[in-house]
């Protein structure tokens, strides 16, 4: 595999509801940064992908009015999964990979506010079984989350204890929507917003974007000091029969961990996308985090949650925090589909 | 197989938008597949316009049609939905345009499709406003169909001044008006 | 570039048709992925990862169905991917597809694009209304039919090339049993007295509505080899793959020929190694929804000069007995599941070069074009697939 490098990473502010700008003039701003702080133009990069989807924006082809703030004049080399953007970031490096680009610009949005969010991510399910009973996706969590308190996984304030860490976190991240925390004890106080999920136990709704350069080595040496090398990416899928699946489970990041080589090196920094608590402890048993790794300095989706970005910016948490200095390597992992079924797991490294 | 036993009812919705039909699951029997299943689902988003768009439609609550350029850039896009697409820049200065323009093509309908088709057949244009670098699709009124042609001139007309409102349905429909046609050769790239 | 070698070895497509009530979503899908599977003489155990594609979620009803068809795709522990490129997504998937082979990092990929337009109301899902933006009361065909107007003024085309165009294409369905549209009653008069929907497009002249799924599995060398071996029919060599994006609506922009289209085009046959593509290439399946696009893609693809592809039409070289067959198949005209119909160009194309196109075979075709658009006609994807190894 050919060496290919994060070299610059750019986030909107989160926010509930950005309801003064449509898509194009939210996301237009992070496109921008990402490429200026680099030094470079859209004529400098060889392949563009996105990631968003239909079903948040309430819009057929929303991808393409969001175009515009590329700037994709003369044509370019373009494509657009209806995925979270870790997956178009992953099709960017395949295309690095087989030599079509030297480099990639990589952006994921949504806008999650015009629409009724946890009944809209209810269509994502199995349309003849699941969707018609219209279960929405924090109660569903809710019965991923009793799984694990059955099986001693996990307990309430544990839960609490990984809410509290990441939102203290989040103090630092300027981007993140929701910083600060109260209490474990005042949390556990709290009343059930679906049983046993507690507020603090669910991600905000956020609107926002992230836009992401991927170069080649060459490029990568040009345009970064210090580039964020991925040496290692993979995704896999679990089953959509959640009856038929150990909840408490994820074996697709287990896979995607070993293939993209999590356990050939220490890791400093983990950024999970989980965005209910209980997740965070799926996440990283099955990418079998020790002790020691830092996990979430970004505060994490329960911090900011922005749907089809949340697991690129994963992806561009790390990457900054290796460009800084402050790690030398770290995993990314990024989720789709409701009850982490589906994973992608990066390996990022300085030089 | 009737329509009726073709479209069985066997979906719920949990919040009595659709009544829930009693089902007979005996009469399910093992020869009869289900062929259709009819599941509704209904959403409600409110959506933003954005900002751009939202100067658009002011304006035309006032009459007028404003098209928006970005600062590096001279090209004057109506309606704006914020940038400038080849540069990827926002539009931040805002033009007046038109109101009259040209033609830059049209088709003739026959089949119109929502609530605001005129009666078939009639024209569909792309009308470029003067001093615009892209065309509007609008409805063409007012003038026999055989004698519309591209590089025609035309005018806007507006619902009464105390319909107006942030619609792009202040403007009803366009009509000729009597200038000479723009050579066709002008019109191309700005269709 | 050092791009693994890459091949179509395995080709599968459902019967199309307005509405396949026979079969849930997932059974339309496995339809055509077993069909694909037994061409490669492979099963779902020799697949290292399923790359999908389709058009809008609105048509079927399903946000990012993929993780709901995980099982049925047989991706459970295995890498899926979602592509949408509206309707050049097909054939984007298909290169998506071709990636993760040339990249080196996997063997053997499924790729499957597919519509079930009869579920939901297709115009619905294509453009439902939102409150602030102005309604196309002219319809879909109505966006377009004013290039294709301003297209016949430049060329100075007669006025029945559509008709030639269409009337060929739906000929050549009849050739193809997995066509949407069988119509072997079809006359140059019976297109022609159709109604006329969006003059100059009339009823005949445009694409039906389809349900249908296609799948090819894609294989690296070795794969492909042992495949071909085994099932004994040649794999189609991609000899080249590209795309090309431009903005929908944008000052300098050309909806007749747009540039996106000439420089997808162009590269893909530098890629391989094509330098006078009328001559060289053997077959084309190109992306025809609206019957005028044929004179008009022969120009943007470089077959005609500018304003001439309709000679090539009114002369016969796109008919299957000419020299640049267009559309053996039946094209979109014949069938159009929207999230399919650029896979099924690129499908039809391997098919061509492996010889397997039975009645619509073009004999001792070795060269073939997939070509694929969508959005404003500004979103393209193209490649080259050969019988003969690069």
């Amino acid at each position: 595999m050919k060496d290919v490098a994060v070299v610059s990473v750019a986030q909107s502010d989160y926010v509930r509801a950005l309801s003064h700008l449509n898509e194009v003039e939210m996301i237009q701003p992070v496109i921008r940064q990402a490429l200026d702080q680099i030094g470079v133009g859209i004529s400098d990069i060889g392949f563009t992908c996105s990631g968003s989807s239909d079903y948040l924006a309430g819009q057929a082809f929303s991808f393409v009015m969001t175009l515009d703030a590329v700037g994709a004049w003369p044509p370019i080399m373009e494509s657009h999964v209806e995925m979270d953007g870790a997956w178009a970031l992953y099709e960017a490096w395949l295309k690095i990979q087989a030599g079509h680009a030297e480099t990639a610009l990589v952006y994921s949005y949504s806008k999650a506010s015009p629409g009724d969010l946890p009944r809209v991510l209810s269509r994502q399910l199995d349309p003849y079984y699941y969707a018609p009973l219209w279960p929405d996706s924090v109660a569903l969590a809710g019965l991923q989350a009793r799984a694990m308190l059955d099986e001693h996984k996990i307990d309430e304030a544990e839960m609490a204890g990984i809410a509290h860490r990441n939102r203290e976190a989040a103090r630092a991240n300027p981007h993140a929507q929701i910083k600060g925390s109260a209490t474990i004890d005042e949390l556990l106080a709290e009343d059930y917003l679906s049983d046993p999920l507690r507020l603090h136990d669910v991600p905000p709704i956020s609107d926002g974007g992230v836009a992401v350069v991927l170069a080649s080595a060459e490029k990568a040496a040009e345009w970064a000091d210090r580039p964020a090398f991925i040496r290692g990416i993979d995704h896999r899928v679990d089953s959509h029969s959640f009856g038929a699946r150990d909840l408490t489970r994820a074996p697709s990041i287990a896979t995607a961990a070993e293939k993209a080589g999590v356990h050939d090196g220490k890791i400093d920094v983990a950024e999970l996308h989980a965005p209910f608590t209980h997740q965070e402890k799926i996440v990283a048993t099955e990418l079998g985090l020790g002790d020691d790794v830092v996990i979430n300095p970004s505060g994490g989706p329960l911090a900011a949650n922005a749907m089809m970005a949340a697991g690129l910016v994963r992806i561009g948490e790390v990457a900054n925090r290796i460009m800084a200095g402050e790690a030398d390597r770290g995993v990314a992992h990024a989720t789709s589909g409701h009850l982490l079924q589906q994973n992608l797991v990066c390996v990022l490294e300085g030089n | 197989m009737s329509p009726a036993d073709n479209d069985r009812v066997i979906s719920t919705m949990p919040t009595g938008l659709w009544e829930q039909p009693a089902i007979s699951t005996p009469d399910l029997g093992d020869e009869e597949p289900v062929q259709r299943l009819r599941l509704p689902a209904s959403m409600v988003y409110r959506y933003n316009p954005g900002q751009a768009p939202t100067r658009y439609l002011r304006g035309l609550a006032q009459k007028k049609i404003l098209g928006e350029r970005s600062a590096s850039n001279p090209d004057v896009y109506v309606p704006s939905r914020g940038m400038n697409p080849t540069e990827g820049t926002p539009t931040s200065e805002q033009v007046e345009v038109g109101p009259k323009g040209t033609i830059s093509s049209f088709c003739v309908v026959h089949i119109g499709f929502g609530v605001n088709a005129p009666p078939t057949p009639f024209v569909s244009a792309l009308i470029l406003p003067d001093g615009a670098a892209v065309s509007l699709y609008g409805t063409l009124l007012e003038v026999p169909i055989e004698e519309v042609r591209i590089g025609m001139r035309v005018e806007p007309v507006w619902v009464p001044d105390d319909q107006l409102t942030t619609s792009s349905e202040n403007i009803t429909h366009w009509r000729p008006i009597d200038e000479p046609d723009v050579p066709a050769e002008q019109l191309k790239g700005h269709m | 570039m050092s791009a693994n070698r890459v091949a179509v070895v395995g080709v599968g497509q459902t019967q199309y048709s307005a509405v396949r009530g026979d079969v849930s979503l997932p059974g339309l899908l496995r339809e055509a992925v077993f069909r694909a599977l037994a061409d490669a003489h492979m099963t779902m155990d020799d697949i290292d990862a399923i790359v999908v594609g389709k058009a809008p979620d609105f048509f079927e009803g399903i946000m990012m169905p993929e993780t709901y068809l995980a099982e049925a795709l047989g991706a459970v522990g295995k890498p899926l991917f979602r592509v949408h490129t509206a309707g050049s997504v097909g054939g984007s998937t298909a290169i998506v597809a071709a990636s993760h082979i040339e990249s080196g990092v996997h063997e053997r990929v499924l790729t499957i694009g597919w519509q079930q337009q009869s579920i939901s109301e297709a115009m619905w899902a294509l453009s439902f209304p939102i409150p602030f933006q102005q309604q196309l009361v002219a319809g879909a065909g109505g966006y377009f039919a004013p290039f294709i107007r301003e297209y016949v003024r430049r060329s100075n085309a007669p006025d029945d090339i559509g008709i030639l165009v269409a009337l060929k294409d739906r000929l050549n369905a009849l050739k193809n049993p997995y066509a949407h549209l069988h119509e072997p009653d079809i006359t140059y008069d019976s297109v022609k007295e159709s109604f006329m929907l969006w003059e100059p497009i009339r009823f005949s002249e445009t694409c039906p509505s389809s349900d249908g799924a296609i799948a090819l599995v894609l294989a690296g060398e070795a794969a492909a080899e042992a495949s071909a071996a085994s099932s004994g029919l040649p794999p189609a060599w991609v000899l080249g793959t590209s795309m090309r994006s431009e903005p929908a609506t944008a000052s300098g922009r050309d909806q007749v020929n747009p540039l996106a289209g000439i420089e997808c085009a162009a590269d893909v046959y530098r890629q391989a190694g094509i330098t006078n593509p009328r001559e060289e290439v053997d077959v084309v399946e190109m992306y025809v929804p609206f019957s005028w696009y044929e004179p008009m893609w022969l120009e943007n693809l470089g077959f005609a000069p500018e304003g001439e592809g309709w000679k090539m039409t009114e002369a016969g070289a796109t008919q299957m007995d000419g020299d640049l067959p267009v559309n053996c198949s039946g094209g979109v005209l014949s069938t159009n599941p929207i999230g399919a119909s650029g896979m099924i160009r690129f499908g039809e194309a391997a098919m061509q070069v492996r010889g397997q196109a039975g009645d619509h075979q073009i004999d001792g075709a070795q060269l073939a074009l997939g070509h694929a658009y969508g959005g404003a006609a500004q979103f393209y994807a193209m490649w080259v697939v050969s019988s003969d190894k690069p």
